[in-house]
């Protein structure tokens, strides 16, 4: 599905991703963890196609094709969805009308009819009240003035709808309360399925307990230090990054 | 410069879709201006004596004026002596069915998408259309008038409804007001009257479609609008204009008048040639707005919707002098490649508990220029007077530039004013998480700057609004992938 090599990344001219190699297969679901600005989000950025930043060298297979070659757009209809750190705010759209608009232009991409307005309301209302958001912020501005916790189960409602292949996940825990993380768990745990894959990025080896990854990664100033199962995000709560850290160093 | 905002400078150069040029004979008379002209325009027009007179007057006080200038505008003078300031139709109007309209008009009209014909009784339309500076087709006047209600061209009511005329003509902008109000009232050659009776709700939105057609003629359009003791009214201006080599001057005058109260609703879409990428050939568009909150309770509200001229320099003002009475003004300005705008509004509270709002919203795209530019003043006697403001500005690109110059003037302690303003670059993280959603560029614009604009949009009538997003979509174009 996914096959990153020797990736290079940096932006204004500093290097933040030294070498990530990273081979995601149907259906398997990977956490990376590792310290604030070790690169988490760029990582995620760089495969949904953020123009700011500089691939210097290296390469990303995507379902067999060249995935840096491809327009933000294009990846997105190719079935790569990122669920934003910090999902922006959209002053007068309302979410409706921004679902709306994305479920069609996805489904026309896909060469699928579009959906009527009826017909897309039902799917949203649908979606939404499995992962029990209310009616009401179908009418509100998207984002705007959401809680944190409410923006993050919004991008939670993006992915159910538009039916991606690859889910990235950057830190849609942080900021969940106890029922909000067993919701948006469920809907992630909803959505497996032997041929979608998922990046779920991650500070909490709690999320890790409600969707179980097949991998752990902990990457670590650019690099990916440490790659194990379920077991090595229990390690890392124990004891933090210290001596994986040290691995780093003893890697050069 | 980042690859998204080159793409997003590309997206903003888009051509002008209605520049086309449609072959209706006219009639013209000779380049130039002098007291003679005026007298020719107002024997054309088989004036009676008083207008004449009104004319000659403020021809001679415009002698007296000087053109003024702008910090924020910036264009080479005019030769008045250079333009065309009458021209009509030749075929005249007194027709009943549109069989009897000149098909070139008829072809001109269905080319913008405007539905003169049937269509409009459907939605309940009447249609005034201008087409250069006579009126030719009036719909549903009859309707109107079972209400009392006068929905005509200036120049039919000068001859049918003197009295009203008189009464009213000059009274909210005097031809001593400004330079161009000055040359508007010696020279104009045509536009819309209404008049509402008391205790009427019009039951229509009346609209008028200016269109300039004449090359080298300046377009001076006189609207007046009377609303009676509670009576309310809507009305819709939208204009679209041809490709023109030249700059054309246009300087229309439109004057409203609220009785007790009574609601006036004045919205416009304005789409004149811009000008090509540098700014060649576009309108210049110097326009008076003002309206009377002469009673109590009465309001009037402004919304407009500013996309085209090279130049615009407009500012719809409200007197809020009855008691009581409401001033409001909504506005979207969009400037791509070398326009300039010069727009906002004045609210002169008079009145006691006098209340005004004011949301502008500016676009800026290429290397055009934007300033809001508005005056709250609160009079002496205003008790309890209240304002609010707010004055948005959003760049499309790192070259074109956003002004905002709100003015102020408090002579009663009991105001309360507010004021806030931002200025904001259209986001590329917003853009990214719209494209991360499916959308492509266009679409991601398109949704951001329909957002920003949604209050101003929300004043429209609902037809009117849906023509004023693709206006906008139209204006921000281009050529994205
Ligand atoms: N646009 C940018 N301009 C400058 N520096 C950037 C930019 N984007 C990322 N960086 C830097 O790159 C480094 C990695 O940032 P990134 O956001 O990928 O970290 P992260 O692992 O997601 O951290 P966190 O756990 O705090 O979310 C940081 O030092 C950050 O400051
Ligand atoms: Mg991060």
């Amino acid at each position: 599905m996914l096959e990153i090599r020797d990736l290079v990344v940096s932006v204004e001219g500093k290097e933040i991703l030294k070498g990530i190699n990273l081979t995601v297969r149907p259906g398997e679901i990977h956490a990376i963890m590792g310290p604030n600005g070790s690169g988490k989000s760029t990582l995620s950025s760089v495969l949904a196609g953020k123009e700011e930043y500089e691939i210097n060298s290296g390469s990303i297979l995507f379902e067999g094709e060249d995935l840096l070659e491809m327009e933000v757009t294009e990846r997105a209809h190719a079935g790569i969805f990122l669920a934003f750190q910090y999902p922006v705010e959209i002053p007068g759209v309302t979410n409706a009308t921004f679902l709306k608009s994305a479920i069609n232009s996805t489904r026309k991409a896909r060469g699928l009819e579009e959906l009527s307005p009826v017909e897309v309301l039902k799917l949203i209302r649908e979606k939404a009240k499995m992962l029990e958001i209310d009616e009401k912020f179908l009418k509100r501005s998207l984002n705007e003035g959401f809680s944190g916790g409410e923006k993050k189960r919004n991008e939670m409602l993006q992915m159910a709808l538009l039916d991606p292949k690859l889910g990235i996940l950057d830190e849609t825990d942080s900021g969940l309360d106890i029922d909000a993380l067993r919701i948006v768990s469920d809907a992630v745990n909803q959505l497996r399925d032997p041929q979608r894959s998922f990046i779920v990025i991650t500070h909490y080896q709690r999320l890790l307990n409600y969707i179980v990854p097949d991998f752990v990664h902990v990457l670590h100033e650019g690099r990916i230090v440490k790659t194990g199962d379920k077991s090595l995000a229990l390690k890392l709560e124990d004891e933090g990054y210290d001596w994986v850290k040290g691995g780093a160093e003893a890697l050069i | 410069m980042s690859d998204s905002m080159m793409v997003l400078e590309d997206h903003t150069k888009s051509e002008y879709k209605y520049g086309f040029t449609s072959d209706i004979e006219t009639e013209v008379i000779p380049k130039g201006l002098s007291e003679d002209v005026v007298r020719i325009i107002s024997a054309k027009k088989n004036e009676p004596e008083f207008m004449l007179e009104y004319r000659l007057k403020a021809y001679r006080h415009w002698l007296t004026m000087v053109e003024p200038v702008w910090p924020n505008v910036d264009y080479p003078s005019i030769d008045y002596q250079d333009i065309i300031y009458y021209a009509a139709p030749k075929k005249k109007p007194e027709l009943e069915s549109l069989d009897q309209v000149d098909p070139e008009l008829i072809k001109t009209f269905n080319k913008l998408g405007i539905p003169l014909e049937e269509q409009k009784f459907l939605t309940g339309v009447a249609v005034d259309a201008v087409i250069d500076s006579v009126s030719v087709k009036t719909t549903y006047k009859e309707k109107l008038g079972e209400l009392g209600i006068v929905f005509c061209s200036f120049s039919e009511a000068v001859h049918e409804h003197p009295d009203l005329i008189k009464k009213y003509l000059s009274t909210v902008v005097p031809y001593t007001d400004n330079y161009f109000a000055a040359l508007n009232s010696a020279v104009f050659s045509d536009g819309s009257f209404v008049y509402i009776p008391k205790g009427v709700r019009c039951p229509m939105e009346l609209s008028t479609y200016f269109r300039i057609n004449t090359a080298n003629t300046g377009q001076f359009e006189r609207t007046l609008i009377v609303a009676e003791e509670g009576s309310y009214v809507s009305y819709l201006e939208g204009c679209t204009a041809p490709m023109r080599d030249e700059n054309q001057l246009h300087a229309a005058v439109v004057e409203l008048v609220a009785m007790d109260n009574a609601e006036i609703k004045y919205s416009t879409v304005q789409n004149w040639y811009p000008g090509d990428e540098n700014g060649v050939g576009g309108i210049y568009n110097f326009v008076t707005k003002r309206g009377l909150c002469a009673g109590v309770n009465s309001k009037i509200c402004w919304t407009q919707v500013e996309t085209g001229s090279s130049i615009t320099w407009k500012y719809p003002s409200c007197v809020l002098k009855g008691d009581n009475s409401v001033g409001e003004f909504y506005s979207v300005a969009v400037t791509n490649n070398k326009q300039q705008a010069d727009t906002g509004t004045k609210m002169i509270h008079i009145g006691k508990n006098t209340k005004s709002t004011i949301i502008s919203k500016g676009i800026s795209a290429g290397r055009s220029h934007n300033s809001y530019r508005g005056l709250v003043k609160i009079g002496k006697k205003a008790e309890n007077a209240h304002n609010f403001s707010q004055c948005d500005s959003l760049l499309m690109g790192d070259r074109c530039g956003a002004h905002t110059f709100p003015y102020l003037e408090v002579e009663n302690h009991t105001a309360k004013v507010e004021h806030e303003a931002t200025t904001s670059k259209i986001g590329e993280d917003q853009l990214f998480y719209l494209q991360q959603r499916g959308m492509d560029m266009e679409d991601a614009i398109n949704m951001i700057v329909n957002g920003y604009c949604k209050e101003v949009f929300n004043e429209l009538p609902m037809e009117f609004a849906a023509e004023a997003q693709k206006l906008l979509a139209i204006s921000l174009e281009g050529s994205v992938g």
